[in-house]
């Protein structure tokens, strides 16, 4: 399995660690609210098909990104950072308020 | 369906071995049971066979997407034990353990149970002092556990480099003696005999494509057979459950599916007479009958439902087993597969009604599934027949959660990929 860093290119999986799955939605820091915690800690959609997830270049530039990859073939569609997919959910929620 | 036995055998002997009987039928599927089990490995032919036997439910279809014993009833490593630290697992696969040990008998079909022994060998102080304790409360529920100094594990494995090439030295161990393995492939086998013989129809090559629903309720399903009706419906899909749950709606679940991969080497001569396990790492290995080494690792780490596995924790798991057994090093690797494990958030099982009427479910055995297919079968069929758990998978529910009752054997959060 190769992943393209965006920072360094194409790599080999042992220089990658896995952060989990990225379809969930954590809380705001403050929340009490504890079925959304419950959820974003315990639930997963675990999808068998084109799975949305976070990875770490540990063995690079230890850069976050989040990649799009097929859980049937390993066959990977989109590597993105993981800091445009995070500013993007920080201003989904400043515009929400 | 005549007995297997020495008299069967010699009989058989005599008339050229042409009278044995298919050990099951294939039925085409009924319109209607009174029960569904989705998934054809050996937790569902268990649960068939206990549904027949111990609650009187014949009326029952084992549907199964490919033949008996394709997944993981057959992509195991074989490894049997019950040395559990929570109490909760201390008497689920003790109970498991305990019909292990007769269940060559109780299904006339030789599973192969070897009570080899299963040594985790502690490569710090802290690991000793750790098995110490989980030793200690396996005795206090009655489960045999010894601890073993390191000129007794020297003794015992005379193979085994008790210094792991100088970075892990041995530090003694902890072995459970009625732990073993058996031939998992006769598992399946005897399971799915026992209950056809009961009356259960083992439907293999009948994909379940859908669920048939009546408002919330479960009343059955549609697979590429045809439509089929039921009472209960249960699903014992292991690695497949997100999949099949999300037929019935069932968007997410604090399941993840991960590869494991296992690893046979070619067959060498009797090397070493027991289950050991190391340490530092993690890495598990014994002898299989016919002399290949037989052993595994860590699950890959990604989610995945394609059953095989990346290169990397191939040399992991070489590294390991070259380190504990630096006389293996020049061994060839004879096949390396990938099985899909349902990896729960807290590294424990899930055995429960719902979540929707007229479901059940059985999912969540990480890489832990072979050793329970009695006890699961056993306990899942009680569930189904009474519609209430027995108290051995009473703590193994689906909502605990969201209630705080994790059972959480390793101390490891909810990350799958670490239990």
């Amino acid at each position: 399995m190769l992943i393209s860093c965006p920072y360094c290119g194409p790599r080999d999986l042992i220089e990658f660690s896995y952060q989990g799955d990225a379809n969930r939605t954590r809380p705001d820091r403050v929340s009490m609210d504890v079925p959304a915690w419950n959820t974003y800690i315990y639930d997963r959609v675990n999808t068998a098909g084109d799975h949305a997830e976070f990875w770490q270049h540990s063995g690079g530039c230890r850069m976050y990104m989040r990649v799009v990859r097929s859980t049937l073939t390993h066959a990977i569609t989109s590597v993105e950072p993981a800091r445009a997919h995070a500013s993007s959910a920080r201003r989904a929620k400043r515009t929400a308020r | 369906m005549a007995e297997y036995s020495f008299l069967s055998l010699l009989r058989n002997a005599f008339s050229g071995n042409t009278d044995w009987q298919p050990a099951w039928r294939k039925p085409d599927p009924k319109p209607e049971y009174d029960v569904i089990i989705i998934g054809g490995g050996g937790h569902g032919l268990s649960t068939a066979y206990y549904l027949a036997k111990e609650h009187g439910i014949t009326n029952v279809a084992v549907l199964e997407r490919g033949w008996i014993g394709q997944g993981n009833i057959g992509r195991n490593t074989t490894m049997i034990r019950s040395n559990y630290l929570l109490p909760q697992n201390q008497h689920f696969y003790e109970h498991s353990m305990k019909m292990w040990e007769d269940l060559a008998h109780e299904l006339n079909y030789n599973v192969m149970f070897s009570q080899r022994g299963c040594l985790n060998l502690a490569n710090s102080p802290s690991q000793l002092d750790d098995f110490a304790r989980r030793g200690n409360a396996m005795r206090h529920v009655g489960i045999d556990a010894e601890l073993m100094s390191r000129e007794q594990i020297k003794a015992f494995i005379p193979a085994l480099d008790m210094e792991f090439g100088g970075r892990f030295p041995v530090y003694g161990g902890m072995i459970q003696r009625r732990a073993g393995t058996a031939r998992h492939d006769a598992v399946a086998w005897g399971y799915a005999r026992g209950a056809d013989r009961r009356g259960v129809d083992i439907v293999e090559n009948c994909e379940v494509t859908g669920f048939l629903r009546d408002g919330d309720r479960i009343t059955g399903v549609t697979t590429s057979r045809g439509e089929i009706r039921a009472k209960k419906v249960a699903v014992c899909v292991a690695g497949s459950t997100g999949q099949v749950m999300k037929l019935a709606g069932i968007d997410r679940l604090p399941i993840e599916s991960h590869v494991l991969q296992a690893f046979v080497s070619e067959g060498i001569k009797p090397f070493m007479d027991t289950v050991v396990t190391f340490g530092a790492g993690h890495l598990y290995v014994t002898q299989s009958d016919k002399g290949g080494m037989v052993f595994g690792g860590d699950i890959d780490g990604y989610n995945t439902y394609a059953q095989r596995g990346n290169l990397p924790i191939v040399e992991d798991v070489m590294s390991e087993i070259c380190a504990m057994f630096p006389g293996l090093a020049r061994v060839r690797l004879l096949r390396s597969w990938g099985g899909i494990m349902d990896m729960s958030m807290d590294g424990t099982p899930i055995i429960t009604t719902g979540p929707l009427p007229g479901m059940y479910l059985n999912c969540g055995w990480c890489y832990g599934g072979f050793k329970a297919t009695p006890a699961s079968g056993f306990c899942f069929a009680w569930t189904i027949a009474r519609d209430a758990p027995h108290e051995l998978n009473a703590p193994f529910t689906l909502d605990r959660f969201h209630k705080g009752y994790v059972i959480d054997e390793k101390g490891q959060g909810s990350t799958p990929r670490l239990h």
